[in-house]
């Protein structure tokens, strides 16, 4: 596992360029530009459970779901940042992403640090050091449970309709 | 007890007396807003919408402004989708390619009224608090379940209250407001909040609150918003738009602010927001001098008539370096055709001035006007981040209209107070 870590304000078009945000919407075809203007050995080396550290407000700018659908796609475990965009916070909620508010963690961090996540008790432990972070509302968790926001979609539109 | 803007609104549409800040409610927008990515929005719902349909015709505002005219067949195709869906849907209000960027149509064409609610699969959906609607930027994919159910959730959000205080100085415009007050709290000084303005506002029009709404999410806000006033009245009647049609929403007097920031706008001067993030706000005359090889006037940010006269009133009867290039991207065919009403048009193009169609145009650099490595654009929409017009090795600069045009004349940064004494 490895991870990768970041300044402040990572933007949309760092995490995806806008040039290519009307021609290139699948998970296959995102992971070639994911992060690309930010950090072209991203794309190349990520690894499945790889986490990403970062900043505050990652994720700014545009609404812009590529970097959203390509992080869960490479397969990233868990953004840690210092805050979030809240376009890319709701975005990420509605892929199942899953984003960690925690800038304790993100300042404890060093090159070489040794990181777990415990997603049952909200901890994270970076060193020797441990942080917690709250758990998202239930409302918010019953949309990442169903699998992302369209699944939710789907199951209460199926209930509504065998009323 | 006294209640924020937010907490007002925001519990009228969840039917509850009473929300607090971080409480989820449900809530069904009056509007949807998508633009070109309506095409990616309607293909992650295709067996869906065959099933179920769309939750109401009227609920969609669709604009294509993104990519237009489209630059491949690709694009070509994706906009032939979406007029197929506006068909097949019988969608209401569909505004194809040359009408103009999305903020603009939905205030122009008064689909975004005081104390509406509007949700949009665009970040500058908040340009609305312009008139006192409630506005905020969502995902495709959340577009795509609020096509099919109409309704969505939003956390209650934190307020902030700005007062802005005193009077402009010749110069001195809304965008040089909006770009001091987020150099001041930073790009993530209102993430999550709604942002209210307060003070001595007669003097900003109903465009240049426009400018100051739109540029909330750069400092992160969840919505921003003006509240209605002579100033609101006046504009929606002239665009047909009785006092009786909508119902205006207020904050009470003593309602809780997570932050207040007051700011004396007689102390501002005109201000550019340097390479790569919007809160690297410096004094123009910081970096006058510096050269510039292609200008942009317009966008949603600053392409409305009020905008492109300022450029005029500069620029007439001169000539723009003829090392450089000035693209003008007027907001709305409406406003290019005032514009070529009044000869702001001729003098800009005699100016030297290269005319776009009305749309987004450059400001995303997916077409028309990208970068090459090593140059320099000074532009008055709203982005200036690393590769945001096309190339990743050229730099980007925000100023108001003034300053875009004087510096045009020379080719280099330059404070329009200079030129306008």
């Amino acid at each position: 596992m490895k991870v990768w870590k970041y300044g402040d304000n990572i933007d949309t078009d760092m995490l995806f360029p806008g040039k290519y945000v009307y021609t290139c919407s699948k998970p296959e075809d995102i992971k070639a530009h994911l992060l690309e203007d930010l950090d072209p050995l991203f794309s190349k080396n990520v690894k499945e459970g790889d986490i990403i550290f970062a900043g505050k407000n990652f994720g700014c700018g545009s609404s812009r779901e590529q970097p959203v659908i390509g992080l869960k796609a490479v397969g990233i475990k868990a953004v840690i940042a210092g805050s979030f965009a809240r376009i890319f916070y709701r975005s990420a909620i509605n892929q199942g992403l899953i984003l960690i508010e925690c800038p304790d963690a993100v300042k404890a961090y060093s090159d070489g640090s040794e990181v777990n996540i415990d997603f049952e008790n909200g901890k994270i432990s970076v060193g020797n050091k441990c942080f917690y972070f709250p758990k998202l509302p239930k409302e918010i968790l019953e949309i990442r449970d169903a699998g992302g926001l369209l699944e939710y979609t789907r199951s209460r539109l199926k209930n509504k309709f065998k009323k | 007890m006294d209640k924020t803007f937010a907490e007002k609104i925001l519990g009228k549409y969840a039917g509850l007396k009473d929300v607090t800040p971080g409480q989820i409610v449900t809530v069904k927008p009056d509007h949807l807003l998508t633009h070109d990515n309506t095409s990616a929005i309607i293909q992650k719902i295709k067996p869906d919408l065959e099933q179920y349909g769309i939750y109401s015709k009227s609920l969609p505002i669709i604009a294509l402004d993104h990519v237009i005219p489209a630059s491949s067949d690709k694009i070509a195709t994706n906009h032939k989708a979406i007029r197929d869906f506006v068909k097949k849907y019988q969608i209401e209000n569909f505004f194809d390619i040359g009408f103009g960027v999305c903020h603009q149509l939905v205030i122009e064409k008064g689909l975004a009224l005081p104390g509406k609610l509007i949700l949009g699969s665009d970040s500058h959906t908040c340009s609305y608090g312009a008139i006192g609607a409630f506005s905020s930027g969502i995902d495709r994919t959340e577009a795509a379940s609020i096509l099919l159910t109409g309704e969505t959730w939003l956390k209650v959000p934190q307020s902030i209250k700005i007062t802005l205080s005193g009077k402009l100085k010749i110069g001195v415009y809304s965008k040089d407001v909006v770009l001091h007050i987020i150099g001041d709290i930073s790009a993530s000084g209102a993430d999550y909040c709604s942002v209210e303005h307060h003070g001595d506002l007669t003097q900003f029009s109903v465009d240049d609150r426009f400018v100051i709404a739109n540029m909330g999410v750069e400092m992160g806000a969840k919505n921003s918003v003006f509240f209605v006033d002579s100033i609101t009245k006046k504009y929606l009647n002239s665009i047909g738009v009785s006092n009786s049609s909508y119902e205006a929403i207020y904050p009470d007097e003593n309602a809780l602010y997570v932050k207040k920031l007051d700011y004396d706008l007689s102390e501002i001067v005109p201000k550019i927001a340097c390479p790569h993030t919007v809160d690297n706000v410096k004094p123009v005359s910081d970096v006058a001098g510096l050269d510039i090889q292609q200008f942009l006037i317009g966008s949603c940010t600053n392409g409305r008539f009020s905008d492109l006269k300022i450029a005029a009133d500069i620029l007439k009867g001169k000539k723009i370096n003829k090392n450089v290039r000035l693209l003008v991207l007027p907001a709305s065919k409406d406003v290019l055709e005032k514009a070529l009403k009044a000869g702001i048009i001729e003098t800009l193009v005699k100016a030297g001035g290269t005319l776009l169609p009305p749309g987004c145009g450059p400001c995303l650099g997916a077409h028309q006007g990208v970068l090459a490595p090593g140059e320099r654009c000074l532009s008055t929409s709203n982005r200036n981040f690393k590769g945001r017009m096309g190339c990743n090795e050229a730099e980007i600069y925000l100023a108001s209209p003034a300053t875009v045009a004087a510096s045009s004349l020379y080719g280099k940064i330059t404070d329009p107070r200079q030129v306008m004494k």
